[in-house]
């Protein structure tokens, strides 16, 4: 290093020392805290949730969203965390997020009218603290109004969960959160997965025959961006956005629910029903 | 708030003499009593309500006009000139005094306050006046120290209450109650001091009846000395029983049980007002007040507060009242009262907090008319006591928690907050909305949820449950069948062909109720038509393909789409 170069280095330092205490000193980047979404695939591809961040997931209806979702909120339930889901839509439904496996007991339900309820909503849990995730559903609201949304909100909310162990899930129908969201998502569905009566040539079977019943479905995850950064067996926060490209994507299965799994210990059947669909 | 600075007064031992507590110990007697005594209790009363008062010549005014006259006055009153007996007319030419009626409520609530100082430290006490109690101070040396602390702890929480007293400490109940009455601040008098103790006391401290009285005024007995020194024989062959008694009660040589009270666990406040509050933000200091007292209260007894149940009675609307002068023989309806009950989560004392949570809930079902009485009640219970653990996850803070739920339930409505509890019926999308408890208060909380995700779990990680999204209320649909089953879907303005389809499964039930319900239910999987979608943007982010619920409602005879697979 050059005498004038380390003159240069010892002014700045000097005229930093209040405010920054050694500035050409390497400092490691934190790590990011990340959780398991509770589906092997995509925690393999996104390392999962991470804390204190901002996660969107997007896609079209019958993509999987909600499945993933449910399955970070029985995945955090689970593990004894209080999680809020703010409806916006009003869409949820308890017994199938029972089936798979969410403590309905540690999850605040906000059951909301319009955009501007769920964000007040969603503001106030953000500022009570002491979630573990918060999970604001725009899934059914049409994608033109949840875009005038103003991008300052988006901001608002990332600002507030920085530094917390909120996990704040936005799911949506497009992505609009921008540079605000760390993680981004993208799903679709591939295939829908239906089984045939048993003993019965599924090939000489109507389509719409009820002996079928359906199994599930495949969908696909797409990362879209993310702010982490795999350095070794960690994840790091990175300024530089990782932008998804080919291959970085994952596909996981959902299972059709049991019919009637919500009866309750000790109930009787009346009305009667299948065991799968 | 000014209280004037307490005298200690203690009777101690002279020279020679042992130490009281010495006395006490050596006389193997643990026992003693402390008493409590309000002076002007109602006119205390009505100043606890109204603090301001405090710094104004006071009168309180009672009995039916026109006969109203003053019954009680404070010092600046009487140093301007008022009396007792005075009648209101005659009162009221003095231009600085503050007259108010005197409040039988109030003095209820502070008689009740009163038994809240003495149970905040000791649970044996004696209701023995409105004015007055007796607290059994057997072995609190311990906890609080010398009598003169434990006298002086009882002044300092007096204090707080609102309510100024004079405590005595004594070796029996009567003694204590007589010095209480007599002396100024605090008074400790040793075991064997009692007679020489009360001696400068007036004999009007004993109560004796009216006739006793006059006796002794006419013998010019004046002191409790000078009756502690006539001979007990000739006073029981001049006045009888009742001066026996006297002569025993101004001698401090009485004995007798001590009557325990049972412990309330009922807080309850009010206050009434001359001008009806109309607005949130007036009614919202007043109810500020209540609730520092009524925390007070709590904090004194080491309790919470469980719920709140707010009252309010109300003034007739004007339009109504006009509407009752025009109806001459219209019968004219009592008051309308609101109230609300606030069932907290976790007990709660802080007054800030609670008056955040009743602003909310104000204005979520705020009163229809002005208020001209409020009661706030406080059910108790005992304040809540965690540990929360290393290495345990963090939860909301309960009382914050309290309060976020409240700001929601403002925003989105009341029944829209909540836990979902699923319920024992088959009805499709039944389910019930639960109060919201953190995992630290509902009962399960600690141990088997140490955090540790179920094996069960584990292996379902690798293939995740299909959820459903539920359509609230169903969309009304148009189905096309063939051979009972659907082959095309028609619904918001979207047309598509069914490509696969299970059901139905037929399921009905509640028959005996007035919602019975019958339906078969199809999962569908449906290919949209492109045209369709072009039509409608919304549609347009749709994608080609879905897995919809549907079900046919036999009873109303239409199709309905219950959901999506998402």
């Amino acid at each position: 290093m050059s005498l004038k170069t380390a003159a240069l280095r010892a002014h700045v330092a000097s005229a930093l020392a209040t405010r920054v205490a050694s500035p050409f000193e390497y400092r490691d980047r934190p790590a990011v805290e990340t959780v398991p979404a509770g589906i092997h695939s995509v925690d393999f591809l996104t390392g999962g949730f991470p804390r204190g961040s901002l996660t969107e997931i997007y896609g079209p209806p019958c993509s999987g969203r909600t499945s993933l979702l449910i399955s970070a909120l029985a995945s955090r339930t689970s593990a004894s965390e209080v999680c809020a889901l703010v409806d916006a839509r009003d869409a949820f439904d308890p017994i199938s997020a029972e089936a798979a496996g969410v403590k309905l007991k540690h999850l605040l339900w906000v059951r909301c009218r319009n955009v501007d309820q769920a964000l007040r909503s969603t503001d106030l849990l953000i500022q009570g603290g002491g979630f573990g995730l918060i999970a604001l559903d725009f899934g059914d609201t049409p994608a033109q109004v949840v875009r005038y949304v103003p991008l300052q909100v988006w901001f608002r909310f990332r600002r507030a969960v920085e530094s917390t162990p909120t996990i704040l899930v936005v799911l949506e129908q497009e992505s609009n959160a921008k540079t605000c969201a760390s993680l981004v998502l993208k799903l679709r569905m591939q295939a829908a997965r239906w089984s045939r009566a048993s003993g019965t040539a599924e090939e000489i079977l109507p389509p719409h025959s009820p002996g079928c019943l359906l199994d599930g479905a495949q969908s696909h995850a797409e990362m879209i961006r993310s702010r982490a950064k795999r350095e070794g067996n960690r994840l790091i926060r990175d300024e530089e956005i990782f932008m998804g490209a080919g291959g970085s994507g994952a596909d996981f299965e959902t299972e059709a629910m049991e019919i009637y799994s919500h009866a309750l210990p000790g109930m009787h059947s009346s009305g009667g029903g299948p065991g799968k669909r | 708030m000014h209280y004037p600075a307490c005298t200690v007064r203690e009777e101690g031992p002279e020279k020679g003499e042992e130490s009281f507590q010495s006395l006490f110990l050596s006389a193997g007697l643990p026992m003693a009593f402390a008493s409590i005594f309000v002076p002007n209790f109602i006119l205390q009363a009505v100043v606890r309500a109204e603090p301001a008062l405090r710094e104004h010549a006071l009168a309180l005014i009672d009995g039916n006009p026109p006969l109203c006259s003053v019954v009680a006055i404070n010092e600046k009153a009487a140093q301007s000139g008022i009396e007792l007996g005075m009648t209101k007319m005659n009162a009221a030419q003095f231009a600085s005094l503050e007259m108010r009626p005197r409040s039988r409520p109030q003095e209820k609530i502070a008689h009740a306050v009163l038994l809240d100082i003495g149970w905040s430290v000791s649970p044996r006490i004696e209701d023995t006046a409105q004015d007055a109690i007796v607290l059994d101070l057997s072995g609190l040396t311990h906890l609080f120290g010398a009598e003169k602390d434990i006298g002086a702890h009882l002044v300092q929480r007096s204090c707080e209450c609102g309510l100024l007293s004079n405590v005595a400490i004594a070796s029996n109940v009567d003694t204590a109650l007589i010095a209480a009455r007599g002396f100024k601040g605090i008074t400790v008098i040793p075991l064997g001091q009692e007679s020489k103790s009360l001696g400068d006391l007036p004999v009007g401290v004993l109560f004796p009846s009216a006739e006793t009285a006059e006796t002794l005024s006419r013998w010019g007995v004046r002191t409790c000395a000078a009756f502690a020194g006539l001979p007990v024989l000739q006073l029981s062959e001049r006045l009888g029983q009742e001066g026996v008694r006297l002569h025993a009660l101004a001698r401090g040589a009485t004995s007798r049980s001590f009557a325990i009270a049972e412990p309330g666990h009922f807080f309850e406040e009010e206050m009434e007002l001359d001008d009806a509050v109309e607005e949130l933000d007036p009614l919202s200091f007043l109810l500020g007040r209540l609730l520092d007292q009524l925390c007070v209260r709590l904090a004194a007894r080491s309790l919470a507060a469980a719920s709140l149940r707010v009252r309010f009675e109300l003034q007739p609307a004007f339009e109504n009242a006009l509407d009752v002068r025009k109806e001459m023989f219209r019968r004219i309806d009592p008051p309308g009262v609101y109230e609300r009950e606030l069932r907290l989560s976790v007990p709660a004392r802080d007054s800030k907090m609670l008056l955040k949570l009743l602003r909310l809930r104000l204005q979520s079902n705020p009163p229809g008319a002005p208020i001209h009485k409020i009661v706030l009640a406080a059910e108790s219970a005992r304040p809540r006591s965690t540990q929360g653990g290393l290495f345990l996850p963090s939860f909301p803070d309960p009382e914050k928690l309290e309060l976020t739920i409240a700001r929601i339930a403002n925003v989105v409505g009341e029944g829209n907050v909540g836990s979902p509890s699923l319920v024992d019926t088959w009805r499709p999308g039944e389910f019930q909305m639960r109060r919201f408890l953190t995992p630290m208060e509902s009962a399960e909380a600690a141990s088997s949820d140490s955090g540790a995700i179920h094996p069960r779990r584990q292996r379902d990680n690798f293939k995740a449950r299909a959820s459903v999204r539920f359509f609230r209320p169903p969309v009304p649909a148009t189905l096309e069948l063939n051979a009972g089953c659907p082959t095309r879907v028609f619904f918001q303005g979207l047309r598509g062909e069914v490509l696969a389809a299970s059901g139905p499964w037929r399921t009905s039930g509640d028959w005996w109720r007035d919602d019975p319900w019958q339906q078969d239910e199809w999962d569908l999987e449906i290919h949209f038509h492109s045209s369709s979608a072009a039509r409608d943007p919304v549609a347009a982010l749709r994608a080609d393909c879905g897995l919809y619920r549907f079900y046919y409602d036999a009873l109303r005879g239409s199709w309905f789409v219950r959901g999506i697979y998402d």
